[in-house]
């Protein structure tokens, strides 16, 4: 195993590009070195991309926007308030995965590209409509976080691809997201079923913009339009909260594995949907939940 | 396979080693620097009981590699104890025997010191969050709870 650190992404691309085969990019390695050391994935190059500048940075822009460097720690994103006060359901995602230790060095994009369909970070991340960063030879394009896993521990990444930046959108007025899972447990578990919601509101509290998504209910995680439509133009009364409970069921494609059954699957994915979307609400009314 | 030269601080001593790109902290601190103070239960960061702190953030040093450690400062239980005079948690392990085989209790140190820094007066919730990660597989926790929760309030007397 060859292991390089680049102190750019181009030259980490330029080593990805010319590199023979497996190769893995290591930012925080609580999955690469996992994965490792059970010898499930050897890579034959390894690149740490931690050498590079900013890429332990989080930073916001006069917009609103935020960009988070893709060796950004959850622990560290946790740690800053005007970002939690911005995207709570997006920080409380990340900071949901693993242990204390595992927050000391597990990274979004990480999360997002070890295909996982029970990711916590990713659905959130696409209620939020984040973007991110990927640089080649041919230079830096932005992705949309969801078009970026392809199936389970698969990306639409080409070789010679890196993802260099993580872009959240300015949180605007009157705005809440919130993300809930369910594990048979109360901490250091996998999802069952996880739902995101990212929702706006008007000066008369009815909802204007909403984006809904699911995570371990189908090969990838899932944005759900039928479900955010069922609250949209509504101030989430019971009428539309039934609505978009049974959009977000309806949306399931889940397997039944030993953590849970395709139909119990199905019916907690409207259940969390629910709950998210009060949770939301109310943090896009200005309160602290 | 070529070996890399790493030159980093473990413990507040500057350190240099040779390292296959392969191997892991753990792998490190045990095997080149004889620091076998940090346990391999899982390899897999699922037990806790590598956990050591790397420029003060605690992390499971079985999910980091050795040539990662390149300019970091290092902290292990064997830093612990300044001399002789144990730190007030390792002295509140004993009295309250918070352990017994004694295989978790390295990483269960280390957590439970990088806790209190953060947080000198956590509620017994937020001890047994930050603990999650630290498995024991003897005591049921509860002794390891009540000692780092007398620790925290003697050594906010003691402040």
């Amino acid at each position: 195993m060859q292991y390089h650190s680049p102190t750019c992404f181009e030259d980490a691309a330029a080593l990805a590009a010319k590199a023979t085969g497996v190769t893995r990019f290591l930012a925080g390695g609580t999955d690469v070195l996992v994965q490792l050391r059970a010898d499930i994935v050897t890579p034959d190059s390894l690149i740490d991309i931690k050498a590079i500048s900013g890429v332990r940075d989080i930073s916001s822009a006069t917009d609103g926007s935020w960009t988070i460097g893709v060796a950004v720690s959850g622990a560290e994103m946790k740690e800053h308030p005007e970002l939690s006060q911005d995207w709570p359901g997006l920080v409380e995602a990340m900071d949901l995965i693993g242990s204390t230790q595992v927050q000391g060095r597990a990274t979004l994009v990480g999360n997002l590209c070890n295909g996982s369909p029970a990711a916590d970070s990713v659905p959130a991340m696409v209620a939020a409509g984040v973007e991110v960063s990927v640089t080649s030879a041919q230079g830096t394009r932005k992705v949309a976080a969801i078009d970026i896993p392809v199936g389970p521990g698969r990306t639409s990444l080409t070789q010679g691809e890196v993802v260099s930046a993580v872009h959240i959108p300015p949180r605007g007025p009157r705005g809440g997201d919130a993300y809930l899972r369910f594990i048979p447990r109360t901490e250091m578990d996998i999802a069952v079923v996880g739902c995101a919601i990212n929702l706006a509101l008007d000066t008369n509290g009815i909802i204007t913009e909403a984006r809904v998504s699911l995570g371990a209910v189908a090969p990838t995680v899932l944005l759900v339009s039928e479900a955010a439509d069922a609250i949209i133009g509504s101030t989430l009364d019971d009428a539309a909260l039934d609505k978009l409970a049974e959009a977000a069921s309806a949306a399931c494609n889940p397997i039944s594995d030993k953590r849970g059954t395709v139909e119990f699957r199905i019916h907690v994915a409207g259940v969390l949907a629910k709950r998210a979307a009060k949770i939301a609400y109310a943090r896009a009314q200005g309160e602290n939940t | 396979m070529k070996k890399i030269h790493v030159t980093t601080t473990v413990n507040g001593d500057s350190v240099e080693y040779l390292c296959d790109p392969r191997e892991t902290l753990l792998d490190v601190l045990r095997d080149r620097l004889n620091l076998t103070g940090a346990k391999e239960g899982c390899g897999t960061g699922d037990c806790g009981a590598c956990s050591v702190t790397v420029d003060d953030r605690l992390i499971c040093s079985c999910l980091m590699l050795g040539v990662e450690a390149e300019g970091k400062k290092i902290a292990t239980v064997e830093g612990m104890a300044n001399g002789e005079q144990l730190h007030p948690l390792q002295k509140k392990f004993i009295e309250y025997a918070a352990l017994q085989c004694g295989i978790c209790t390295p990483g269960i140190l280390m957590a439970a010191k990088s806790l209190l820094e953060k947080n000198p007066d956590p509620s017994e919730t937020e001890v047994r969050y930050w603990l999650a990660g630290n498995l024991c597989r003897c005591t049921g926790y509860d002794k390891i709870i009540r000692a780092v929760m007398d620790t925290a309030a003697d050594m906010r007397e003691a402040s």
